[in-house]
Formats: structure tokens, C-alpha cells, sequence
């Protein structure tokens, strides 16, 4: 029983690290087809406005709002100095976007060092049986949680996500209407990069940040979008369980190195058979 | 170009560039002889990432997953026999296996393009991961170490394969880059004047139109990225020889960045575009490196922005439209 509720508990922690760093890419990626290889830098972003801003005095969630907004603005800038002038050159996003990636990493290390700074967050243990596990980590996972049902609520039931939906569709059609597609494409690509700093920042108590921290969380979020499929947010999601399923288990039995290789095995696998990814058959829904 | 066989100024310049190489050493130190080897070997990994783009319209992040291997599996091999040349070889081999097997899930699961890229530069960097996380004693291949983070040192210079008691030395590294670079270089330029190579530009320009015309466009495509593998790997090995040292580096997300970098730079459209890329960029970054101007990946990442969004083609291919343009205003006036 202890035994089960300790495995449950990790992949719990699993998932929520999926959904958090997954999830401004589902956004970006998945909805705009914007493929942004920068994204862990939005992370490591986050991260720091998080820390910086937590040591300036900041409680805990202040910080992360804080993060989410600094995080979300420089999106917009990015969007409008780089990404908006290569929509539709899908490869030319891909290495512009990895050109500010190498761009943030080398930057933030020449102007605050190397080290990892981190914040520490007494939120206290609970206890299960014999273990003590960390109250954060509950935290971190009613963060996702709110994270997604936020994004749905957006996406499905207001006039912005349907105007946004419908741009993304067709943009000139949305244009002909009356649409400033131009505005729209600007606000989703600050949305996802917002989202993007906030998991940065929740995770600063577990990780710490430093510079090069993105590199460890992009390969994740790319196979979880990837393998999630045309639909961002139920794809990502059941990508996201499916793998934190296995990355938990294996984890457990082995070590977390031998399960993030075991979950890019399977991705790979994966889209062998299912080459449009887990929703490539739905047509309908988000 | 590609498609048409190669013209008799090209077999000319191929075998001056020859006769230059090969009387280089002797007017040169051997400080320059290392600098100069290790952009050979450095634009044969470029080489392999260029054919893939340019030609085969593969764009794969993760060359530097095939380079490593290469590189591991060689200093691996040669440790625990004490013999190189079927380590040499052996390597290769494995970089190809290897390229086979997530070729086979990437091409005939019928990934798009953009995926391609995404899941080879996943695949490299959780071979880095997985290499990184080999520090302890209990991570050993036969008698050698993994070492993690540290990498593998000593690992042996090739041995002549006739006589193995003489082990090439900083000249002869030198030699066999260039003869390699020479010959992998002149091999695809020919292999694109077969019918293999006008199938596959063929599949890069409309890859359903071949399809409709009879051909199994993923055979060729895997083909190509086997061969490509094998490319990477055999400048992974090169690169272990040179050095006599392998690390985690050799798969890092910076590796894999330079090598998009020099192809950019250089111009994917023509094989030897990225050859000159990676010459003119490591020349640059050499320099950069003396200069004392902090951290290299910003100014990489810089390069890469620039190039992307004001030079898409590169600078050879910008280069020769530049003149094109001059002549073609001169020819106007003198009309």
C-alpha cells in the first residue's frame, strides 16, 4: 500500500514536470507551429526572475507572477523582432530560435556567472508511512493542474481563444473578418512564452537555476509535443501521462538517466506507429 | 549542379588541391599541422550534415550523435584490443548501425521533415545525458572506464595496418584527414551524378512526383542517412585519433550547433560549402578564442541569427549571386 502510494506520488511528480515544461511549447509549437528551440532558455528565464525576484523580498508567488510576466513580455519582444518576419519558413524559426538559444545561454552566463542560485521554499514534509515527502512537490503539481485547466478554459470558452483558434486555422479568413492576425499571433506567442516562465519558476526550488538548466528540459518538452499530435492540449496531456508513467517506473527500479532514455525509446517508437502522434487520428477538439 | 557530371576544371582543381595538401606539412609546424587537421575532420562532420540538407533535404541536428559514437566507439575498441585498424573500421560500422536503426523508425514511420530535425537533436542530446551519467566504476566495457563527464584519454593513435609497431603521428593525422576529406568529398559529388544521387535531389525537390515515378523514396532517404551516420562516424573516429581523446562534448547541444553553423555559413546548396563554412567559421572562432571575448556561444548564436535572417543562402552560394548580379549589370551597360 505505502509502496504503491510512494510509486503514484512519483509519477505525480513526473506529470507535473511534463505538463510544466511541455506546456507554453503546446502553445507555441502545437498551436502556431512555431518551433521554438529556445524554449528552455524561456525556462531558465523564468528561473531567474523568479530567484531575483524572491530575493528582492518577493514572497514565493508574487515571484512566480513576476516570472510569468517578465517571461511573457520578452516573448512578445522576441516574437516581434525575430519570429515575425520567418512565419511559414518552419526552418528557418528552427535555426533562428536555436540561434537565441546559444544567444540567452551565453549571455546570462557572461553577465551573472555560471552557478546555480536557487530559493528555498519551507512549505515543510508530509508524512507516508516511512517516507517523508516534500510539501512542495504537491504544490507543484496543483501548479500544472491550474497551468492546464487555464489554458482549456482560454482556449475553449473565450472570445479570445476562438478568435485565436480561428487565426491559427486560417489567417486570412480570420483577417478578412477583421481579425488584427498580427496581434493575435503576437498575444499567443507571449501566452505560451509567459507559461513557459512560470514552470521556470516553479521549478527554481527543485532545480535551482543556472544558465545552461534549459538544455535539460527541452529534449522533454519536444518529444512530449511531438508525440501529443495535432490536438496541443490533449495530446500533450496523454503524452505527458504516458510518459511520466514510464519515467516514474523506471526511475524507480533504475535510475532517472536510464529513464529518460527508456521515454525517448518509446517516443521513437512511438511515432513509428503512430507517425502524426498519439491525437493524429481526431480532427476535432484542442 | 547536382546531377551533371563533374567537368574537367573540377578533376583539375581536385588534384591541385591534392599535390597542395600533400606538400603542406613540410612548410608547416606542427602547431599549425593540429590546427589545420582538426578542421579537416571537423568539415567532414559538416560534410555528412550538408549532403543530408542540401542534397537529401534531411535536416539532422543530431550528426554529432553519430560523431561521438564514432569517437567512443573507436577509443573503446582500440583500448580493449590494442589493435586500430579493425577499431577503425568497427566504428564506422556501429555509427552506421546506429543511424540505421533510428533512420528506420524516423524515415519509414513517415515523420515530417521539421520532426526529423527535433528528434535527431533529442536523440544526441540524451547520448550526452547518458554518457555524462557514466562516472562510476561500475560503467566499464571490457578494461576501459567510461569515465562520465571526463571522457575517455589515451586513446591510441592509428597504427599502420601493415606494420602495427608505428603509430601515425602528427603529420600522419594530418594526411589522412585531408586524403579522407578529399575522398568522401569527390565520392558524394559522384554519388550525385549517379542515378542514386539524381533520385534523392529528386525526392528533395518533390518527393510524392518520385514516388508516383516508382521509386521507394524512403530506401533512398535511409541510404543517404546511413551513409551520412557513417560520414559523422568516421569523423568522430578521426577526431578521438587526433586528439587521443574522447568526452561527452562530442554530442553536446554547442557541437551540433557549430555543425549547423558552418553549413550555414558556408552554403548548403554545394557540397563544398560546407567544407569552407567550417573552415572560415573555426578560423574565426580560433581567433575569437585569443581575443578574450567571453563566451563563445554567444557570439555562435549571434552568427546564427544574422545568417538566418539576412544571408539564407550562405556565402559561397551569396558570393557567386553577387557576381552573377555584377556581370549581369556590367553586360547591360555594354550592350
Amino acid at each position: 500500500m505505502e509502496q504503491a502510494a510512494i510509486q503514484a506520488y512519483l509519477i505525480g511528480v513526473s506529470f507535473s514536470i511534463f505538463i510544466l515544461v511541455s506546456l507554453g511549447l503546446a502553445v507555441i509549437f502545437g498551436m502556431m507551429r512555431v518551433i521554438n528551440l529556445a524554449q528552455g532558455e524561456f525556462l531558465m528565464l523564468g528561473a531567474f526572475v523568479c530567484t531575483f525576484a524572491n530575493q528582492a523580498g518577493l514572497n514565493l508567488w508574487l515571484s512566480f507572477l513576476a516570472a510569468a510576466l517578465a517571461v511573457g513580455l520578452f516573448g512578445v519582444l522576441v516574437e516581434r523582432l525575430i519570429i515575425r518576419h520567418l512565419y511559414g519558413r518552419i526552418v528557418d524559426t528552427l535555426l533562428a530560435t536555436w540561434g537565441l538559444s546559444l544567444f540567452l545561454v551565453g549571455g546570462v552566463t557572461t553577465l551573472l556567472g555560471p552557478q546555480t542560485r536557487s530559493i528555498a521554499a519551507d512549505l515543510g514534509n508530509v508524512a507516508v508511512g516511512t517516507y517523508t515527502l516534500s510539501a512542495y512537490n504537491f504544490v507543484m503539481m496543483g501548479v500544472a493542474a491550474a497551468m492546464l485547466v487555464f489554458t482549456f478554459v482560454l482556449w475553449r470558452f473565450t472570445r479570445f481563444g476562438l478568435v485565436a483558434r480561428a487565426t491559427m486555422q486560417n489567417p486570412g479568413m480570420a483577417s478578412g473578418l477583421g481579425v488584427n492576425a498580427d496581434f493575435v499571433y503576437m498575444a499567443t506567442f507571449g501566452f505560451g512564452a509567459g507559461l513557459t516562465g512560470l514552470a521556470g519558476a516553479v521549478l527554481v526550488p527543485v532545480t535551482g537555476a543556472s544558465p545552461p538548466m534549459g538544455l535539460f528540459f527541452v529534449a522533454k518538452a519536444f518529444i512530449t509535443v511531438i508525440a501529443g499530435g495535432p490536438l496541443p492540449l490533449i495530446g500533450t496531456l496523454s503524452a505527458a501521462g504516458l510518459f511520466s508513467f514510464i519515467d516514474g517506473i523506471v526511475s524507480f527500479v533504475s535510475s532517472s538517466v536510464v529513464a529518460d532514455m527508456t521515454v525517448l525509446f518509446v517516443a521513437i517508437v512511438l511515432l513509428r506507429l503512430l507517425p502524426d502522434g498519439i491525437t493524429g487520428r481526431s480532427r476535432r477538439g484542442i | 549542379m547536382a546531377g551533371e557530371r563533374p567537368a574537367w576544371w573540377w578533376w583539375a582543381s581536385i588534384g591541385t588541391a591534392l599535390v597542395v595538401l600533400m606538400a603542406a606539412p613540410s612548410y608547416l609546424d606542427i602547431a599549425d599541422q593540429l590546427d589545420i587537421s582538426i578542421i579537416f575532420i571537423l568539415a567532414l562532420l559538416a560534410l555528412s550534415m550538408g549532403f543530408l540538407w542540401g542534397q537529401g533535404g534531411m535536416l539532422s541536428f543530431g550528426q554529432t550523435a553519430f560523431f561521438g559514437l564514432g569517437g567512443y566507439s573507436y577509443a573503446v575498441l582500440a583500448l580493449n584490443t590494442g589493435e586500430t585498424t579493425s577499431a577503425f573500421f568497427i566504428a564506422i560500422a556501429l555509427s552506421m548501425a546506429f543511424a540505421l536503426a533510428v533512420g528506420y523508425f524516423m524515415i519509414y514511420g513517415r515523420i515530417s521533415d521539421i520532426y526529423l530535425s527535433v528528434i535527431t537533436l533529442v536523440v544526441t542530446l540524451i547520448l550526452e545525458k547518458g554518457i555524462r551519467a557514466t562516472s562510476g566504476d561500475q560503467y566499464v566495457i571490457g578494461s576501459v572506464r567510461l569515465n562520465g563527464q571526463n571522457g575517455i584519454p589515451t586513446v591510441p593513435s592509428l597504427q599502420l595496418p601493415w606494420n602495427p609497431g608505428t603509430e601515425l603521428f602528427i603529420d600522419g593525422v594530418f594526411y589522412l584527414s585531408a586524403a579522407l576529406l578529399v575522398l568522401v568529398y569527390v565520392g558524394l559529388r559522384l554519388l550525385l551524378a549517379s542515378s542514386f544521387g539524381r533520385v534523392l535531389v529528386g525526392i528533395r525537390e518533390n518527393e510524392r512526383r518520385v514516388e508516383l515515378l516508382g521509386y521507394d523514396a524512403r530506401r533512398y532517404k535511409l541510404a543517404a542517412f546511413v551513409l551520412a551516420g557513417g560520414i559523422a562516424g568516421l569523423a568522430g573516429v578521426l577526431y578521438g585519433v587526433w586528439g587521443n581523446f574522447v568526452s561527452p562534448a562530442m554530442f553536446h547541444l554547442n557541437q551540433a550547433a557549430q555543425v549547423v553553423i558552418w553549413v550555414i555559413v558556408g552554403g548548403k546548396s554545394w557540397l563544398i560549402g560546407p567544407v569552407a563554412g567550417t573552415a572560415v567559421v573555426q578560423y574565426l572562432s580560433n581567433w575569437l578564442g585569443t581575443q578574450g571575448v567571453g563566451q563563445v556561444s554567444l557570439w555562435l548564436g549571434v552568427v546564427l541569427m544574422i545568417f538566418v535572417l539576412v544571408f539564407r543562402e550562405g556565402l559561397l552560394p551569396t558570393a557567386a549571386l553577387a557576381i552573377a548580379w555584377v556581370r549581369r549589370r556590367l553586360g547591360r551597360r555594354e550592350a
